[in-house]
């Protein structure tokens, strides 16, 4: 099996790193700690292992690693300021958007590529675009109220 | 009250939204090793060879374990905490599709996982039984001849020792004579009711680490109920209580899902025979493979007369358990207690029947028996309505008990007032409705809830009185930490800032049976009450020898004492009696005694509906709103529960419209969430409302009474009212799939065009 050096920019980091061929994107970045990345479906279905690839959503239980050479990759470790929280972070928790937790970094996650996509979301859209994110436990109401209300944040911070 | 009562934000907030939550399966120590199982290649089999040489050559392997490995070490090689029937790893003969049979353990994951492929079992088939009535069928394959041994008592009241073939548990309930009223009454409602098997999908797929310190051993896991597994361990490899620690910490979903043991026993036993900490991970698809919910088949006949009073109630319900016993005796027998619904009844009839099948076991499942009784029973009162051209909502405020009324005679009385949240229910929905193509469906239900009431906590009072909670309860995502935190705030008068929650470690907090039946804020939250007056009155002790006054002199304030004038927080009488530093431990605890005496502890109410449209070309149902009713006596925590209520309704609706287990054959086809379909942010209803009931009627903290499962057992039986009403057919059952209401939608037609012609 091959391995090889790639280079990223990891959380604003850039990290030069010897991955096998096989290694996937979620494995890497576990692998590094940052385990806030969470594998549940393992088939590109459910949403928890979404990363920010470019700023891209992507599953990261189907992407390999070397994908990620010369790229820029974001995890849920990436987006508070020190412990200043992301209005995203600060609306998830104001709005009860989460319970076991286990997707939330992947619905944080998407969420932030979505606003950066369409700063001014009505609910259609955040339920459209967060097709892709299941959560077993809220019922899904709560979340799209918290993306509505960082969106709110977030434009009237700019 | 400062706090109780509050949506206060979640105590578990900041580190699950920057994702620093830590998870068992995030979890690994030094030295670890790896684990993954190879599974049955058949559904009902003798294991006539396991050949793991291969496998045990390959890279990186350190051991290929089979059952045999543990009987021959003299371990008990069965879990279980009612019968211990379940092998850890298959011994002699496998009963399902899917079953662990051996364990491959390597320095990775990867390792194990290739190596896994070499494992050669050789199998002499058996004759297979995957449907529930064919398993009880004369000479039906029979999947336990010799019974494991019984060591719980739970829902095993009944037909003990002489359980028919393949019968893993029988239950009845009942008063009254039946048969005369059926015969007698003017209007008999009959039919026959199906409901799906179902996989919770909790998304922390089942994994634990496990590992010996000196010969204790040490497990983390996904678990929801640390000390059911801990008992479990103990026995299997022969060690006292105090020598198995479990501790659970996050835990990604559970919903019943995780009570008991799954994977713990394997994992430990990996690490028995390797001497390394060891992990095992499961996929989803093992995941499906490890615990699902029973499928029931109910025939049901109802009486009533001609004003809409029930004269009797028939339920004979079959349901398919799977291969092992597992929770099976306890759902079993809260299926036969909650299907009937919380209605007058003057006669009843339950028999209730779990069968084994060479099919994935079942347990636990949010609801319990409630969703699968609650079609049947409630979708009668609606075809009754029908028939006698009563208001849906009017034959059920006919029949409903009323508060202090019992349901089941030498039970608790009702602890609610069902009448009153169906009327703000129906008031929410605005029902009938008015909408042209819009169809209303609602449902009510009370649920013998909190299983069995034995309870610890422990608060410590640190010298800056500052307090540590200690409870056996574990953080499923409900919200215990934050809930418990509040009801210590509020006892102790402190901010709920300086109140830190540790929780779910056998091996640091205080005995908790389980986490689950909706029981932590009502049960364990007694107990924490109890465990902060027992700190106070240990604060009041030291403070009579540190302030040398009569018991007598000292009263309590918000936060500490007064004595002759003076007010000394608890922090300064610790530090005064200590000289420097110290503490205080307060311990609670709660039995079947005083308050909750009387089983069931409470009672779960369910009130629940919604309105939904049809597209007539494909079937497809569409919810337009969806509405609950929390009547949980007082709500410590609003926000959390509205979190209960809408997780709870909507994975209510995914069973009603999407969600099937289905075998074909002996495999199942749909073992993952691409095939199985869950609830997604497309199936959120346009319009959610959740109200509150709060009445102080519960035997909980303040009044309060547990939620979490009332909300989604009456919404399979909610939709398939809803589609009668719309459709002019009662669909008998669910999930009500886009095909099967378009076939209904057909049927209806044809129904229509015969009665024109």
């Amino acid at each position: 099996m091959g391995k090889r050096e790639i280079g990223l920019r990891l959380n604003g980091v850039d990290r030069r790193l010897e991955v096998e061929d096989q290694t996937l994107l979620i494995e890497l970045v576990r692998g590094l700690g940052l385990v806030g990345t969470k594998l549940s479906c393992d088939t590109q279905v459910c949403g928890a292992c979404t990363v920010l690839l470019d700023g891209r959503p992507v599953s990261s239980c189907t992407t390999l690693a070397i994908e990620a050479d010369g790229k820029l990759v974001e995890t849920i470790e990436g987006l508070a300021d020190g412990t200043k929280l992301h209005p995203l972070q600060e609306a998830f928790i104001e709005r009860f958007a989460f319970q076991c937790g286990y997707c939330t970094p992947g619905m944080i996650v998407s969420a932030k590529a979505l606003l950066e996509a369409r700063p001014d979301p009505d609910a259609a859209q955040v339920r459209h675009w967060m097709e892709g994110n299941i959560c077993r436990c809220t019922g899904y109401q709560t979340i799209v109220d918290a993306v509505l209300d960082a969106a709110d944040q977030m434009r009237s911070a700019r | 009250m400062r706090i109780v009562g509050t949506s206060a934000r979640r105590a578990d907030g900041i580190a699950k939204v920057t994702g620093s939550a830590r998870y068992a399966v995030d979890l690994s120590v030094p030295g670890m090793a790896y684990a993954i199982v190879v599974r049955s290649t058949r559904a009902h089999a003798r294991i006539t060879g396991v050949e793991s040489e291969a496998a045990a050559a390959s890279p990186g392997v350190l051991r290929v374990l089979t059952g045999n490995d543990l009987v021959n070490a003299g371990l008990t090689p069965y879990y279980g905490h009612v019968v211990l029937d379940h092998p850890v790893l298959a011994i002699e003969r496998v009963r399902f599709h899917g079953e662990p049979v051996a364990l491959v353990v390597a320095e990775t994951k990867r390792e194990a996982a290739e190596a896994a492929e070499l494992v050669e079992v050789a199998y002499e088939e058996l004759p297979v039984v995957i449907d529930a009535d064919d398993a009880l069928k004369p000479g039906a394959p029979n999947l336990h001849e010799r019974r494991g041994e019984r060591v719980g008592d739970e829902g095993m009241d009944e037909g003990e020792g002489g359980l028919p073939t393949n019968v893993c548990a029988i239950a009845r309930v009942g008063w009254g004579d039946v048969d005369r009223a059926l015969a007698n009454a003017p209007i008999v409602i009959e039919g026959e009711y199906r409901y799906p098997m179902l996989y919770g999908y909790a998304m922390e797929p089942y994994n634990a680490l496990a590992f010996f310190d000196q010969g204790d051993l040490v497990v983390y896991s996904s678990a929801q109920h640390v000390y059911m597994v801990r008992r479990d361990l103990a026995r299997m490899f022969h060690l006292p209580l105090a020598r198995v620690r479990v501790s659970a910490p996050y835990v990604g979903g559970g919903y019943g899902t995780k009570s008991y043991t799954k994977v713990e026993g394997m994992t430990a036993a990996a690490a028995y025979f390797t001497g390394r900490p060891v992990k095992l991970d499961l996929s989803v698809e093992e995941a499906i493979l490890t615990t699902r919910s029973a499928s029931a088949r109910i025939r049901a006949r109802s009486a009533f007369t001609t004003e809409g009073l029930l004269l009797a109630r028939d339920f004979e319900i079959v349901m398919n358990n799977g291969a092992y016993t597992d929770n099976t005796p306890l759902v079993n027998s809260k299926t036969a207690n909650r299907c009937f619904g919380p209605y007058r009844i003057p006669a009843l009839r339950v028999v209730a029947r779990s069968v084994f099948t060479n099919t994935v076991p079942s347990s636990s499942l949010r609801g319990f028996g409630a969703p699968q009784g609650n079609i049947a029973g409630e979708l009668q009162m609606d075809e009754a309505a029908e028939v006698l051209g009563l208001d849906p909502v009017e034959i059920r405020l006919r029949n409903l008990v009323g508060p202090g009324e019992e349901l089941m005679p030498g039970k608790r009385p009702l602890d609610a007032d069902l009448k009153d949240d169906l009327r703000c229910l129906s008031a929410a929905l605005e029902w009938p409705g008015a909408t042209a193509g819009h169809s209303i469906g609602l449902g009510v239900s009370a649920s013998d809830a909190g299983a069995y009431p034995t309870s610890t906590a422990a608060v410590r009072i640190h010298s800056d009185s500052s307090i540590t909670l200690f409870t056996g309860s574990t953080e499923l995502g409900q919200g215990s930490r934050t809930v418990l935190a509040q009801i210590v705030a509020e006892e102790l008068g402190v901010p709920l800032e300086s109140v830190s929650v540790v929780n779910g470690d056998t091996g640091v907090v205080t005995y908790e049976r389980t986490t689950g039946a909706s029981r932590t804020t009502t049960i364990t939250g007694r107990a924490v009450q109890e465990a902060c007056r027992d700190a106070r009155r240990r604060v009041r002790d030291l403070a009579v020898q540190a302030l040398s006054v009569s018991a007598d002199d000292i009263e309590d304030t918000a936060v500490g004492i007064r004595a002759k004038g003076k007010e000394l927080t608890y922090g300064e009488v610790i530090e005064k009696w200590f000289g420097a530093g110290g503490e205080v431990l307060g311990h609670g605890a709660v039995r079947r005694a005083e308050g909750f005496a009387k089983m069931p502890p409470f009672y779960e109410i369910g009130c629940s509906g919604l309105e939904l449209t049809v597209d007539r070309e494909t079937g497809q149902v569409h919810i337009t709103k969806l509405t609950t009713v929390g009547d949980v006596g007082f709500a410590i925590n609003p926000a959390l529960v509205h979190g209960q209520d809408a997780g709870a309704a909507m994975m209510g609706l995914g069973a009603a419209l999407h969600e099937e287990l289905v075998y074909d054959g002996e495999q199942l086809a749909n073992p993952n969430v691409v095939d199985y379909r869950v609830p997604r942010f497309s199936d959120l209803p346009d319009e959610v409302i959740h109200l509150l009931a709060e009445r102080r009627d519960g035997s909980g903290p303040y009044g309060a009474k547990g939620a979490g499962e009332g909300a989604g057992n009456t919404i399979g039986g909610s939709v398939a009212s809803a589609l009668g009403r719309l459709v002019g057919i009662f669909p008998h059952e669910l999930p009500a799939t886009p095909e099967r209401v378009w076939r209904l939608m057909r049927q209806a037609e044809l129904a229509k065009g015969e009665r024109q012609r």
